[in-house]
Order: structure tokens, then sequence, then C-alpha cells
């Protein structure tokens, strides 16, 4: 297990890399229309699936909504 | 004569912006009925699949989409905000806000500049939210913003453009197309800040948040159209007293 921040929680995770999060979270190691930071970095979509999590990861993952 | 942002030509001279919105359903009619050049979004932390489904829909429509970094309290927070918008919409347009607290929400500017200066340097077409000040938006200029949009009165008040002085020297002070944004309650602010030397206007929650937000996109599409004719044809000069319309002499005594 890897303990993460995600999105300002922190959590214990199966994932090993970026895109094993997004299975366990959105279902899809390749969403469309979302995009992650691990501290304050932006991982590119392509890295996803060798960008490692290591404990104390601070990971955003966001989409867009509604706003003006 | 259309409107260019960053080099790009845009379709119309009103912006919608999607916050406020009801209910999805409403995004294919309020689109037909605005025939808006973008419509602007935010980003936020997301952890169920179920929550695209605005982004969705509007990606299936093929409207132009403006993130904003919205709730943004520092530059770092807004460049951050910016480059997760263009990684996950696949643009480098950005409508950039940096409030200075969540009860005024008003720019702060020395955040906003910086800001600007970064994502300027990163590659980002920059589309400032700031006041209605004209030395702050040759700053914001100066800095390589696309264009400028000074606010007409606070984020959904609804009071309309409070000092069109104060918008049309920021039309005088740059060179860059100046959007109206924030403010607008109603057809006729949209008017007016075209008349007063807005090359567009941005309304949000005036159209999502109206009783009949369809029949107000249309009202807002019309009023931008009219609001750039009117300032074509040359207004009257305002006068202090009356001047007869009809031929002063050959009255019937």
């Amino acid at each position: 297990m890897t303990t993460i921040r995600l999105n300002g929680e922190v959590v214990a995770v199966t994932a090993v890399t970026v895109a094993d999060l997004l299975a366990l979270r959105l279902d899809h190691r390749r969403p469309s229309g979302v995009a992650v930071a691990v501290n304050a970095q932006v991982v590119p979509r392509d890295d996803w699936s060798r960008h490692a999590l290591v404990d104390g990861d601070v990971v955003e993952l966001v989409t867009a909504v509604q706003g003006g | 004569m259309s409107l260019e942002i960053g080099g790009q030509t845009l379709p119309s001279r009103l912006f919608l912006g999607t916050g406020g919105l009801p209910r999805v359903s409403l995004v294919d009619p309020l689109l037909a009925a605005a025939e808006p050049a973008l419509v602007t979004v935010s980003m936020r932390r997301t952890s169920s699949p179920a929550e695209g489904g605005l982004l969705a829909t509007l990606q299936r429509a093929g409207i132009r989409l403006l993130p904003n970094t919205a709730g943004c309290l520092s530059a770092g927070e807004a460049v951050l905000t910016a480059e997760l918008a263009r990684e996950a919409l696949g643009t480098d347009w950005v409508k950039l806000e940096v409030i200075g607290d969540e009860t005024s929400l008003l720019p702060d500017v020395v955040e906003l500049l910086d800001a600007a200066e970064q994502l300027v340097r990163r590659g980002f077409t920059v589309l400032p939210y700031t006041n209605d000040d004209p030395v702050v938006a040759r700053r914001l200029v100066d800095a390589g913003c696309a264009a400028v949009m000074p606010l007409g009165s606070p984020i959904g008040s609804g009071l309309g453009v409070l000092n069109p002085h104060a918008i049309e020297a920021v039309r005088a002070a740059v060179d860059v197309p100046v959007v109206l944004d924030a403010g607008v309650g109603t057809a006729s602010d949209a008017a007016l800040a075209m008349e007063l030397g807005c090359d567009a206007v941005l309304v949000a929650t005036a159209v999502t948040r109206a009783e009949d937000p369809v029949t107000m996109a249309r009202a807002m599409r019309l009023a931008v159209e009219a609001g750039l004719l009117a300032r074509g044809a040359g207004r009257i000069p305002r006068r202090a007293s009356a001047r007869a319309s009809s031929p002063t002499t050959g009255r019937v005594r």
C-alpha cells in the first residue's frame, strides 16, 4: 500500500502508478478530460502508466466542471 | 468585423459562462440561443467517473472551451490550475482569475500580474479577469496578455456596469480586445458594455440563473449585437436641455 494525499485527503491505495490510481478512482486508466498533478507538477497523460506513486505524494486529480 | 484574440478569429462577441447552470440538459438550447464564441469552465477535484457530464456535452457540441482559474488566491495556485486545464482540455487559453478574498471576489492584481507573466512565458493565451483600472490593464498587456477582462461590477452581483467611464478608460488604454466580465445582470448591461467600446461580453449567472435561461441567452446575443451596431452608428451627444425634432416652422396657430 502507498499512502498519498489525494485531493486533500490522506488515503492508502494499492496503486503503483498514476494510471493505476485513475483505474481505482475513475474506472479508467486513461480517462479523457482529466488532469493529474503530483507534488504540484502536472503529470502528462503519456506518462501516467509509468509515473510511480510513492508514500507522501500529494496528488491532485481534476476535471472541468461548470464555472464562469 | 470579427473579433480576433490570440491569433484566433472568434465567431461571436458573446462569451458564455457555465457557472450556475441548473442542469446539463440546458447546454444545447443555451448554445443555440446565445451562439457564443466560447464557454467557460472551472477545474475542480474529481473522485468519481460521473462528474464529467458537462464536459462531455460541451465537447460533443464542439464549442471552444475557456477554462478559468476561479477561486485561486495566489499566482502559484492559478498557474498550476492553468497547467492542469491545458493538460485536461488540450487548450492553451485560460481565463486567469486570482481573487483577493472569497467575500468580495475582487482581483488581487499583484498576484494576477505575477501569474500572467508566468503563464505567458509558458505559452498560454492569457485572458485576465481584472479591475476596471486602465493602469492595471496596461500592465497586463505589457506582460503579454491577449485580452483584458475588466469587471463591470462584482461577480454575480448583477449590478451591471457601475463605472462606465472606467470601462472607456480601459478601452482607451490598451490595444488588445476588452471583454466585459462580471456584473452583467440583464441584456441592457451587455449592450452598454459594447456601446462603451468593449469587444465582447462574458455572461454567466445572468443567463444561467435567470428565470428563463434560454430566453435570456437569446436576449444577450441580441444585446451584444445591438450594442456593437449602436456604437458603430455614432450616438447623438447628450444635452442638458431639449431640442425639438419636429420642424419649428409652419406650426398651426
